[in-house]
């Protein structure tokens, strides 16, 4: 048989094991996180109308093309990054986390600094090191506060009929749906209202009474925040997430609110309500658990979500915001090379393991 | 006052029994900057050897980017060590240094043993006598080019090779950074 | 009292049940193994050219003491051990020496290095020297030791670390494992091995125990092998019945099947729930592993008299007209297995030795099989060269979830991808096995261990240039003393001379008796360096060809 010469077969193209295929992609993560938020979108529908589904679209299609534009002025190639959908997910948050209805340009804006500034420019995919969803968010809510304020009140459809096209009326030319003030539409966030009142001494039963919370917490709120959870547990349970940043961020949250009611349950709003209202749950299973902004090791991933559980809550009852999800993702993204560098977990062979203290 | 100055007494004497007591011989930082370059003693930095360099260099006389030899990867090494800024390696060094690492050769049929390389060769890699044939010891040789034409009167006689690849040698290559080129020049 | 039994039984065969034998990380992945494991041993028959490469271990490259032209016999040692990490290299075939020559080996990368090639005769004759042994139980343990290095036996699991220098290890030791657990899939060699030749494998366990003394030995074999259990553990009933009284020491245990369970530390892990410690080797801990392969070949040196020639390999892949397991002899150049296993198309064919998780992927078929091969995996071209495209990492730590050394591969990919080889060390690259774990579950598709490799030889070869540079320094250090030391006495001379001629000028009485002095004295000044240089350097030449010859 011929005697096989030396390959000239794609030489210098020198490979190394594996050769096995793996299993994932960027874009497979990314779709299955949107296919867990789709429960709790299909809530936020049913509570706030076709404002939500403008919010989503207008933000999606504001992300891609800001993405976009960043990586041809890159020079990436712009199609094979741009499927892999992480843009989407940015803006599927930062479209939630907006109050329905919002103006095109809120959105746009909100999408620019998240995609372009809070992303592209720290270097794309997996270099950022904020959460670019909450910078967009943080950015806005510091700019824009009557429009970030101006939330409609969930599940009070009959108030106004707010159809699909007196909603995209209001989004892109500003009229206001039926002549009706918006004024009437929004009212206070369920943590906005429980701030107010609590400061003006009305006490927290009375507050659970008024006919902003619902059964448990905010109303509607607190389904969309149920959905969330189940879509959550759905990830943890994919093995998408962990489940060290969830369980360590409701904890932390938990055991400080729990604390605080304890001590003046009047004056506190208890645990649960802490949970399920605002972006808690979204926060924890969705927005802290952002594989490039968080911790990569184990412990250092519970310590990060401890101090964001914990940072809620004091932003939420002593800071100047209501809702403090995005100031405190922001502020322990900024902790997390830190963690990393000194959590690091105790490798086989080192260690007293074997009854034998090694350097490591 | 009275305190500051039993003070600033008591403290200047502490001070003259430690550099006494604790003085080092030589210059630390001498022998350091020695352990970050390639040792291989061809004087392209203008000095004759690398422990004249390193002097040069502690001194503040030489720069740091005048080793041809150690490359980029001394200049960074220096400039961490030092606290000065790196730069690239000095215009004047030419492009004559190739990565690959290269040893001596001699050709023993041209030979004629007149000792010259021997005598220049820094670190003692040549073996031969007057009139007998020389060789280049490959374990010791590092590369510095210093025995060749003109030292070496033949032509020919004295030649670079690179080093023959071994299985113990070979390095992995660096992996291709983006699996897609970059569109323009971006790249 | 029956179910405290059956759970010291179920406890014994099944160690990783307990707590501390849990593996951390590890993937599960498809095996393949019925591409293979259906049929029985094939012998494959002599190739016309044998090339043996004289370094097809861990240590150093046999040293040849053949010449071209010489006939050699099966069995025949060509290239003796070259220092205490060696193995020494026999002839696979008789035949004709034609050349000593440096070949392609079997390697990533087209390099070629020193291999003793032979034009078989085809009668395959073994050397009137290999004979069998009656009971080499009753030799006493050196010598067995001795037999197995001058048999030339490397561990055939694919580290191909010299047995003799295992065997000796320098603490007591408890426990000796024989590996049978073959975690990576496609490669069947040892299952097929562990059917139908376990007694071989629990005699060579035996002889193995003779060195070592262990108070136990366990083989282990993994959980998706129960033929091969059951072979395992008839041997060992075979045994008990024949009144061996070493029969109570050996069990057979089960190893889940999770990759790479079966590599050494992981499966010391998972038998005893002890840590090899980092940087050392398992015989700190009184433990010894052997793969079934090695033991099986020790079976043979010592009861057969037969050197390592030959050994099983699984040759498999997905449209292989005949894939299975094949004896081969070692030095069959790549190209004739392929042929002769019916590799229907060569040229698309890339070949892996070895399995698909830590294979090395051929550069050049003409290379030969080697005491490390165990297995040939052939896979298309376009699926080995081309390599999914690979998108930034977005920090997801699944790499860490599934490393078995509870490695962080993230940080160190980060620090090898920006070149920051100092920081490595303290993430511990040096104690990465390599598996492949990480880059499997990778959702970015990242070249995790190419990247692991290229450092790691990075930092290998900046550690050899810096001894050389020590090395560089003290001699140049030493040169200057001596020069120095010639530049005074070339001095003093001058300075004698001048004190000379100074005397020659006011005795007028004796003008011939100054002159030969000086004559003498110019003389010397123009050579006086010179026979110092000869003379150190001669003096150094010997230690230095000592030093040379022994690299």
């Amino acid at each position: 048989m011929p005697l096989q010469q030396s390959t000239n077969r794609q030489s210098g193209n020198i490979v190394s094991a594996p050769f096995i295929e793996s299993g994932q992609s960027i874009s497979g993560v990314m779709r299955q996180v949107i296919y867990a938020l789709l429960p709790a979108l299909v809530v936020a529908f049913y509570c706030f109308g076709w404002g939500i589904i403008t919010n989503l679209v207008i933000a999606c299609a504001g992300a891609l093309a800001w993405e976009s534009l960043m990586l041809y002025l890159r020079n990436r190639p712009v199609t094979s990054y741009i499927m892999d959908t992480s843009a989407l997910v940015t803006a599927i948050l930062l479209g939630m986390a907006l109050p329905p209805m919002a103006p095109w340009w809120l959105l746009l804006t909100g999408t620019f600094f998240a995609i372009a500034v809070a992303k592209q420019l720290y270097g794309g995919l997996g270099y950022n090191a904020l959460n670019p969803a909450m910078a967009g968010y943080a950015v806005l809510l510091i700019s824009f506060p009557r429009e970030m304020s101006a939330w409609l009140t969930p599940l009070a459809l009959p108030v106004a009929e707010l159809g699909f096209f007196e909603t995209m009326a209001w989004v892109f030319f500003e009229e206001p749906p039926n002549d009706v003030a918006l004024d009437t539409l929004t009212s206070a966030t369920p943590l906005d209202y429980l701030r107010t009142e609590i400061s003006r001494g009305v006490s927290f039963s009375e507050v659970r009474l008024s006919p902003v919370v619902g059964v448990i917490a905010g109303k509607g709120v607190e389904w969309i925040n149920l959905a969330v959870l189940l879509g959550g547990l759905w990830l943890c349970y994919k093995r998408l997430i962990t489940w060290h940043i969830p369980v360590s961020v409701l904890v932390g949250l938990g055991v400080l609110s729990g604390a605080f009611h304890l001590y003046a349950s009047e004056r506190f709003a208890d645990p649960v309500f802490h949970m399920f209202s605002g972006a808690t749950m979204l926060c924890a299973f969705f927005i802290a658990t952002d594989p490039v902004t968080a911790p990569a090791t184990p412990l250092g991933k519970l310590i990060y979500g401890l101090l964001i559980g914990l940072l809620i809550y004091i932003i939420r009852t002593w800071g100047g915001y209501p809702d403090a999800v995005a100031f405190a993702v922001l502020l322990m993204n900024f902790t997390a090379p830190l963690l990393d560098q000194y959590t690091q977990p105790r490798i086989y062979g080192a260690g007293k393991r074997n009854g034998r203290a090694r350097n490591g | 006052m009275l305190i500051i100055a039993t003070a600033a007494l008591v403290f200047g004497v502490l001070l003259g029994f430690a550099a006494i007591k604790f003085h080092i011989e030589g210059d630390p930082v001498v022998d350091k900057i020695d352990a970050i370059l390639p040792q291989t003693q061809c004087g392209q930095c203008g000095y004759p050897g690398c422990k004249p360099y390193a002097k040069a260099v502690a001194s503040g006389e030489a720069d740091i980017n005048q080793c041809a030899p150690g490359g980029e990867q001394a200049v960074m090494a220096l400039a961490g060590l030092l606290g000065r800024e790196p730069k690239p390696l000095s215009a004047e060094l030419g492009s004559g240094n190739s990565d690959e690492p290269m040893v001596a050769l001699i050709n023993e049929e041209t030979c004629i043993g007149c000792t010259k390389c021997i005598q220049v060769c820094p670190v003692d890699a040549i073996v031969g006598a007057a009139k007998h044939k020389h060789t280049v010891i490959e374990a010791y040789c590092t590369g510095c080019k210093l025995c060749l034409p003109p030292v070496c009167p033949v032509e020919n006689c004295i030649v670079m090779e690179t080093v023959r690849p071994t299985a113990t040698l070979w390095k992995w290559p660096e992996p291709a950074r983006f699996s897609e080129p970059m569109r323009g020049a971006g790249s | 009292m029956m179910i405290k039994r059956i759970l010291k039984k179920t406890l014994l065969q099944k160690p990783f049940l307990k707590k501390e034998c849990k593996l951390h990380g590890g993937i599960k992945l498809q095996g393949f193994k019925s591409l293979s494991n259906a049929t029985a041993v094939q012998i494959l028959s002599v190739p016309p050219q044998l090339i043996i490469p004289l370094k097809q271990h861990i240590g150093e490259a046999a040293k040849p003491i053949v010449n071209v032209g010489d006939l050699v016999y099966k069995g025949q040692i060509i290239a003796e051990p070259n220092g205490y990490i060696s193995s020494p290299v026999h002839a696979s075939s008789s035949g004709v020496v034609a050349a000593i020559e440096a070949r392609p080996i079997p390697h990533a990368s087209p390099i070629k290095e020193t291999c003793i090639v032979i034009h078989t005769d085809r009668k395959d004759q073994w050397h009137p020297f290999v004979q069998s042994t009656p009971e080499p139980l009753a030799l006493p343990p050196e010598d067995l030791r001795q037999r197995i290095r001058d048999a030339g036996i490397a561990g055939l699991g694919g580290a191909v670390f010299p047995s003799a220098v295992k065997l000796k290890p320098t603490s007591d030791i408890t426990t000796l494992i024989i590996n049978g657990v073959e975690c990576e899939p496609y490669i069947t060699c040892d299952d097929v091995l562990m059917r139908h030749h376990a007694d071989a494998i629990i005699q060579g366990a035996l002889l193995l125990a003779r060195i070592v003394r262990p108070q136990k030995i366990i083989v282990a074999i993994e959980d998706n092998k129960p033929q091969a259990f059951q072979s395992v553990t008839n041997a060992i009933n075979r045994l008990k019945a024949a009144g061996a009284a070493a029969a109570n020491t050996i069990h057979a245990a089960q190893v889940p099947e999770i990759f790479p369970a079966g590599g050494e530390k992981q499966l010391i892990k998972v038998l005893t729930g002890k840590e090899v410690p980092s940087g050392s080797l398992p015989y700190e801990l009184g433990i010894i592993c052997i793969n079934v392969g090695t033991t099986a070949a020790i079976y043979d040196a010592l009861y057969k008299g037969q050197p390592l020639v030959s050994r099983i390999m699984t040759v498999t892949g997905e449209g292989l007209d005949a894939p299975g397991n094949y004896r081969v002899l070692l030095g069959t150049p790549i190209h004739y297995v392929l042929a002769n296993a019916g590799v229907a198309r060569q040229h698309n064919a890339e070949v892996i030795m070895g399995g698909p998780m830590m294979g090395v992927a051929i550069a050049d078929h003409a290379a030969p099989v080697v005491k490390a091969t165990n297995c040939l995996l052939i896979k298309n071209t376009r699926q080995i060269r081309q390599p999914p495209a690979s998108m930034p990492c977005i920090r997801c730590g699944r790499c860490a979830t599934v490393c078995p050394i509870t490695l962080l591969p993230q940080q160190l990919y980060w620090h090898a991808r920006s070149k920051e080889f100092d920081k490595l060390p303290a993430y511990h690259i040096d104690d990465c096995i390599e598996c492949g774990c990480c880059q499997v579950v990778c959702p970015a598709k990242l070249p995790l261990v190419h990247y692991f490799r290229f450092a790691k030889s990075e930092l290998k070869a900046r550690e050899r240039e810096r001894k050389k540079a020590d090395v560089s320094r003290l001699r140049n250090e030493a040169r200057q003393v001596r020069s120095e030391k010639a530049r005074i006495e070339q001095e003093e001379r001058k300075a004698r001379r001048k004190a000379a001629r100074k005397q020659v000028i006011t005795p007028e009485t004796n003008p011939d008796q100054s002159t030969p002095d000086s004559l003498n004295a110019s003389s010397l000044q123009g050579v006086a360096p010179e026979p110092q240089t000869h003379e150190n350097t001669s003096m150094v030449k010997h230690e230095d060809q000592t030093k040379t010859m022994a690299r």
